[in-house]
């Protein structure tokens, strides 16, 4: 069994522990009359890969903050229910001990980045955190190595591309050495390579660091054919959470907003046809199709 | 009309932007720049509307030269709309924000009160009317930039990365926004990488790099040529990868609707398989 299969019928993390419980969770912002959550409930397992997607507004960046004890602790409101990450409850545990172990890459990088150099970004979170100046250096040159932008180490951030930036934020943040990696939409400014590149950097923490990662991101393609599971969000309820090819099979996923990639898009064609060709497995690439077709006419 | 005659940039810092940017640009065209980032879009747009002019060579809009006209006597003709949409706004709410320049524009009120609703219920804003244009979200404010746009209806309308954090059903809209204000014959100019939007909307293609155009052509011809697209840090829209890879089958490369794709390649094996049978 590939590895791909092996993660499709089931999962790697089918046997793993809960790393993020969530219960009946609702949340209102102060201010807002409508719910940005509603009854929330899930649970993550250690080592999955998550996309979540929806519309604008319809939840994902709300649900990421409660991960991370953004929300209740920074962002005031109406909450019901309860999130437990790696055990510990999100009301009664202070930001700086949920941000080591759930850390955040925001949109766009500019806002997480202010220091005068790459080191020093990255450096900054774990000063604050008291450690021994040989353990910082040490994070510091595994999490730019990890990342593959050893050489951006004494450039200054402002001078970077985009998709370098947004490296310089994850590697700030990997440095705190977080179970669980969230992202909101982290390839939105990027141009297709750099994102497609940076993507690629996410799927190797997945793969080779075991990070948990839960990830926003309007841009399918790029991204499913990695994912264990697809979590589709509407109006601040989860309306589906499944396997990603089980969810494309079935559900036409423009209703929710959400462009599914082009390929499987063809492919529910096809099936809606009828005829020779019939995809039982949802291709999520274009090799995927490809091999279905050649398979057929050997 | 807008023609560049071999314009160069560089910004004060020395950075070379535009380097011999030559380009004629007709009076109801719609036009995608793409490239990565970096390699001179956004630098080109502002050229249009008279924000930057040419270190060497010249902008004519209509037959005037951008560098003898103010940014106040473009702004009336061209219509530009920010990446950062934030920064150009400056009322206290959205409908206000949205009225400024049509009220501007000396409109009797009942016109600007139409026109303002229109806009900003096509752009699914008519709820936040009485908000701070401040408090939207990323996506809000883009919209809001829109609308405004929308509103006003300028000859020529430059749009920059306007699909950036938009999700599909409000890339629909723009669609049908764009597709509304060429109806209406306006010059349409954006900047973008989203390449599967581009492919849907098939507009003339200007490929930048490093601040210079290297393709000009059909979205057809520059969207379907994969290496161009990789020499500019652009991936080729799946539709396009997918039909190309399946040439094998006598299916040719496109950038239809997946409907029409899944067809043809059912159509395709149509013709392929009996044969095999028989043989």
């Amino acid at each position: 069994m590939s590895r791909v299969d092996r993660r499709e019928a089931g999962g790697e993390a089918e046997g793993a522990p809960a790393i993020i419980r969530v219960e009946g969770l609702s949340f209102k912002y102060y201010g807002s009359d409508q719910y940005a959550l509603r009854d929330v409930n899930l649970v993550v397992k250690k080592g999955e890969f998550i996309v979540l997607a929806g519309r604008s507004g319809c939840g994902k960046t709300t649900l990421l903050r409660c991960f991370n004890g953004l929300i209740p602790n920074f962002y005031e409101g109406e909450m019901s229910g309860r999130v437990l990450v790696d055990g510990m409850d999100t009301r009664n545990m202070p930001t700086h001990i949920l941000s080591q172990v759930a850390g955040m890459v925001f949109q766009n990088p500019d806002n997480q980045l202010f220091a005068l150099s790459v080191e020093a970004d990255v450096a900054f979170p774990l000063e604050n955190l008291g450690l021994p100046r040989e353990v910082i250096l040490e994070r510091i040159e595994w999490a730019l190595k990890i990342l593959g932008i050893e050489d951006l180490r004494y450039r200054s951030p402002f001078e970077l591309s985009g998709g370098q930036k947004q490296k310089v934020a994850i590697a700030s943040v990997l440095a705190m050495r977080p179970k669980i990696l969230l992202l909101d939409e982290p390839t939105s400014s990027l141009d297709p390579a750099s994102a497609k590149n940076l993507i690629d950097s996410i799927v190797e923490l997945n793969r080779r660091e075991g990070l948990t990662i839960i990830i926003s991101e309007h841009r399918l393609d790029l991204i499913l054919p990695y994912a264990d599971r697809l979590i589709v969000m509407d109006r601040g309820r989860i309306v589906r959470d499944d396997n990603p090819r089980a969810i494309l099979k079935d559900e036409d996923l423009l209703v929710y907003g959400v462009a599914p990639p082009r390929v499987s898009e063809v492919a529910r064609y096809v099936n809606a046809h009828g005829g020779c060709l019939r995809f039982d497995r949802m291709p999520l690439t274009i090799r995927e199709f490809v091999e279905k077709v050649r398979g057929l006419i050997g | 009309m807008i023609v560049f005659e071999n314009v160069e940039y560089v910004y004060p810092n020395g950075v070379k932007a535009l380097d011999g940017v030559t380009l004629r640009i007709e009076r109801g065209e719609v036009i995608a720049l793409m490239g990565e980032n970096g390699s001179g879009k956004t630098t080109l747009l502002k050229h249009i509307n008279g924000l930057l002019k040419p270190t060497r060579g010249r902008v004519l809009v209509d037959g005037v030269d951008t560098k003898s006209a103010t940014v106040a006597e473009l702004a009336k003709k061209v219509g530009l709309v920010f990446q950062n949409a934030e920064s150009m706004f400056f009322s206290s709410t959205v409908w206000d924000e949205v009225a400024f320049a049509l009220r501007n524009f000396g409109y009797d009120e009942s016109v600007v009160r139409r026109r303002v609703e229109w806009a900003l219920n096509f752009m699914e804003l008519g709820d936040y009317a009485e908000s701070s244009p401040f408090l939207l979200s990323g996506g809000e404010k883009k919209r809001l930039a829109l609308a405004i746009i929308l509103a006003w209806s300028p000859e020529v309308i430059a749009l920059d990365e306007p699909t950036t954090g938009q999700d599909q059903l409000q890339k629909e809209k723009l669609m049908q926004m764009i597709r509304l204000l060429k109806e209406q014959g306006r010059t349409i100019i954006i900047s973008s990488h989203d390449v599967e939007f581009i492919a849907q909307l098939k507009p003339r293609i200007i490929l930048m790099k490093r601040g210079r155009i290297i393709a000009d052509g059909d979205a057809e011809k520059i969207l379907l040529d994969e290496s161009l697209l990789s020499s500019c840090n652009l991936l080729p829209p799946q539709i396009a990868s997918l039909t190309k890879e399946l040439g094998f089958i006598g299916v040719k490369p496109s950038l239809k609707h997946p409907r029409e794709v899944a067809k043809e390649i059912l159509e395709a094996l149509g013709r392929i398989l009996p044969k095999k049978l028989t043989e």
